[in-house]
């Protein structure tokens, strides 16, 4: 009988519980040439551990090969254009990861003494002012281990100083097109949160913000451009109508690629922001991180600044932990220092000019993908696109196609999909962002998958509800998956997921 | 799916049938279509209180995460259980079986005023 046969190396890859056999070892270790010793007598039975059940055994090229093969499956930045919205996923340029392999950056201590550590030092100083221009802010932190943690510093920070005014208040807003983190943030520093409405135009309404901000408001979590890559106009009127009631506002700076080099949020009255290093200054970002969430406060919240602080006494770095205000440490050591080495060689390297280069060439690109996808989708507002274009599903919904199986499509012409569904605030929505490091001719064949994929759905819909099509799984069932996970792949289970089972 | 003229309806697609100082309350059809399929459903405890206007609670789908908001403030008596094991129920009969919670009205609740009749609901979410 000829056994059935599929082509090589696509087919899917067992799990390594799977290619296990017996014995089977990757290694081989020379005849005992002591005397035997055995180990429950010496360290006690309790403490010996049994075999673990089912541990696979292969040899070492079969891992090699498990891995290297699962390695071709990724979609990376490095292989093409990487669409999704709010993430930023641009280019990591090479010369940053040499930077930071720096051989006395990279084997640096944390606890080596400070004055074999000056130039480490340096590099933290030099990053921290170099960020507090760009944001036109007064000092900065680079504790935060990313993002989110760089917003529950923020927001502990406005605590803080609320305390030391008598009230820390009750309540943080947030605009209904805000990231998920802000209210999860207000929520763990133990406020409450209110969400605002946009009005037609995608902005805050200065309205209903006005009647929002009470005595009980301690603050306002924005992100500016917000996340339907629109420019908060009234961003000054929205800072006063908060700092005319003794709140502050804080700036989730997830699209500072929007604005560096051609706008300061410390000059339109922020009070404290985050920047996402991993997305903002090129630092590797998707590859579970580490990431950074660098944070940069005004004046007024500086004595609140996460302990130590760096401080240059007789051309000397040191760290200062006299700091009778500050909320503390939040992070051991001094944050993801690889990342802030990358970060520092990606704006050295660009130098001032370059940055706000690169801030136009994101608008640019985000602004010709909105003009080339217009015509056969619908953008979500017609206020002009920063670095990312939102559209929505509208039209394609008509033929009963919504915006998650555009994407899934989307993988069949080798993209990577656009964030889908995503702000909330756009029924349906297709949230692109190009950044400035995609070259025309590489936007073009994503505007033409785009394109494409419109005029499928007008005339073959089927073709687009059921993709994609050309992937080792079809498409995978998201609901049953969330309804009944199943989180821990179970020996039992062995026979039925061997490929002899087609 | 038609919307029970005995119920009430919110701007933010929640529905409340009042009984005398009871009240049951659920998310409408609109609301379950928009957010897709759920998966999971977050339900206060019997026993701690809803406040008009404020979240109680909230619905998970393969999309999203949304927030409930309570349509009139009270103290829930019973939390729907059946929603724990078959969140699916709340694509299926969100206007019967699958009610989210059951109340007991606040005594100086006169604040079913600016609530939406059946007739009024299916206009604004037709033009939405």
């Amino acid at each position: 009988m000829i056994k059935k046969v599929s082509r090589h190396i696509v087919q899917n890859e067992p799990l390594l519980f799977e290619l296990s056999s017996p014995g089977k070892v990757g290694y081989q270790l020379p005849e005992l040439d002591v005397p035997e010793v055995s180990a429950e007598k010496v360290l006690g039975a309790e403490h010996v551990r049994d075999d673990i059940e089912d541990f696979p055994e292969v040899s070492e090229f079969e891992v090699l090969r498990h891995f290297s093969r699962l390695s071709t499956w990724n979609y990376a930045i490095d292989l093409g254009l990487y669409p999704l919205g709010s993430c930023t996923m641009k280019y990591n340029p090479r010369v940053n990861e040499l930077v930071a392999r720096t051989e006395g950056l990279a084997w640096a201590h944390p606890y080596q003494p400070e004055e074999l550590s000056q130039g480490c030092m340096e590099v933290i100083a030099a990053l921290e002012q170099a960020l507090a221009e760009i944001t036109g802010m007064d000092a900065v932190t680079l504790q935060p281990a990313a993002g989110a943690h760089g917003e529950f510093t923020g927001i502990l920070m406005i605590r803080a100083l609320l305390e030391t005014r008598g009230n820390p208040r009750k309540k943080i807003l947030v605009p209904d097109s805000a990231h998920g983190t802000n209210p999860a943030t207000a929520t763990a520093i133990g406020y409450s949160v209110e969400n605002i409405k946009s009005n037609d135009r995608g902005m805050v309404d200065l309205a209903v913000l006005e009647r929002a901000v009470t005595e009980d408001v301690a603050g306002l979590m924005i992100t500016n451009p917000n996340t339907v890559g629109v420019f908060e106009e009234n961003i000054r009127k929205i800072c006063g109508i908060l700092h005319d009631k003794g709140a502050l506002v804080y700036m989730d700076g997830a699209n500072m690629n929007a604005l560096v080099g051609v706008a300061r949020p410390g000059d339109f009255g922020i009070d404290v922001m985050h920047l996402n290093l991993h997305k903002t200054f090129s630092t590797p970002h998707g590859g579970g991180g580490p990431g950074s969430g660098a944070v940069a406060v005004a004046k007024v919240l500086t004595p609140f600044l996460p302990s130590p602080r760096l401080k240059r006494v007789n051309d000397r770095w040191s760290w200062n932990y006299d700091l009778p205000q500050s909320i503390g440490r939040v992070r051991a050591f001094y944050g993801n220092y690889g990342v802030l080495v990358r970060a520092l060689a990606y704006i050295m390297a660009h130098g001032g000019n370059g940055l706000r280069q690169a801030t136009l060439d994101a608008l640019l690109n985000a602004n010709y993908l909105r003009k080339l996808l217009e015509p056969h989708y619908e953008i979500a507002y017609k206020a002009p696109s920063m670095h990312e274009c939102v559209f929505s599903d509208d039209r394609q919904a008509k033929k009963g196609i919504r915006t998650g199986d555009i994407a899934k499509r989307l993988i069949d012409y080798g993209f990577h999909p656009y964030t889908v569904s995503f702000p909330l605030i756009v029924r349906g929505a297709l949230m692109i962002e190009p950044t400035e490091t995609e070259p025309k001719r590489e936007l073009d064949l994503f505007a033409d998958a785009m394109i494409s994929i419109a005029k499928e759905i007008e005339e073959n819909p089927e073709l687009v509800r059921n993709a994609p099509h050309s992937t080792r799984t079809p498409r995978v069932d998201e609901v049953t998956a969330a309804r009944k996970p199943i989180v821990r792949w179970k020996p039992e289970s062995k026979a039925s997921l061997s490929p002899a089972a087609d | 799916m038609s919307y029970p003229e005995s119920y009430k309806y919110t701007k933010e697609h929640e529905w409340v049938h009042i009984e005398g100082d009871r009240a049951t309350i659920g998310i409408t059809d609109h609301a379950q279509h928009e957010l897709g399929d759920i998966v999971f459903v977050d339900l206060p405890k019997p026993g701690s209180a809803v406040t008009k206007g404020q979240t109680f609670g909230s619905v998970e789908s393969v999309k999203a995460v949304s927030d409930i908001y309570a349509p009139v403030s009270g103290e829930v008596t019973e939390a729907n259980e059946l929603l724990a094991k078959t969140p699916e129920q709340l694509n299926s009969d969100p206007h019967g079986a699958a009610w989210l919670i059951k109340v007991k009205l606040s005594p100086s609740n006169s604040e079913t005023d600016s609530l939406m009749s059946a007739a009024d609901y299916q206009n604004y979410v037709g033009a939405e």
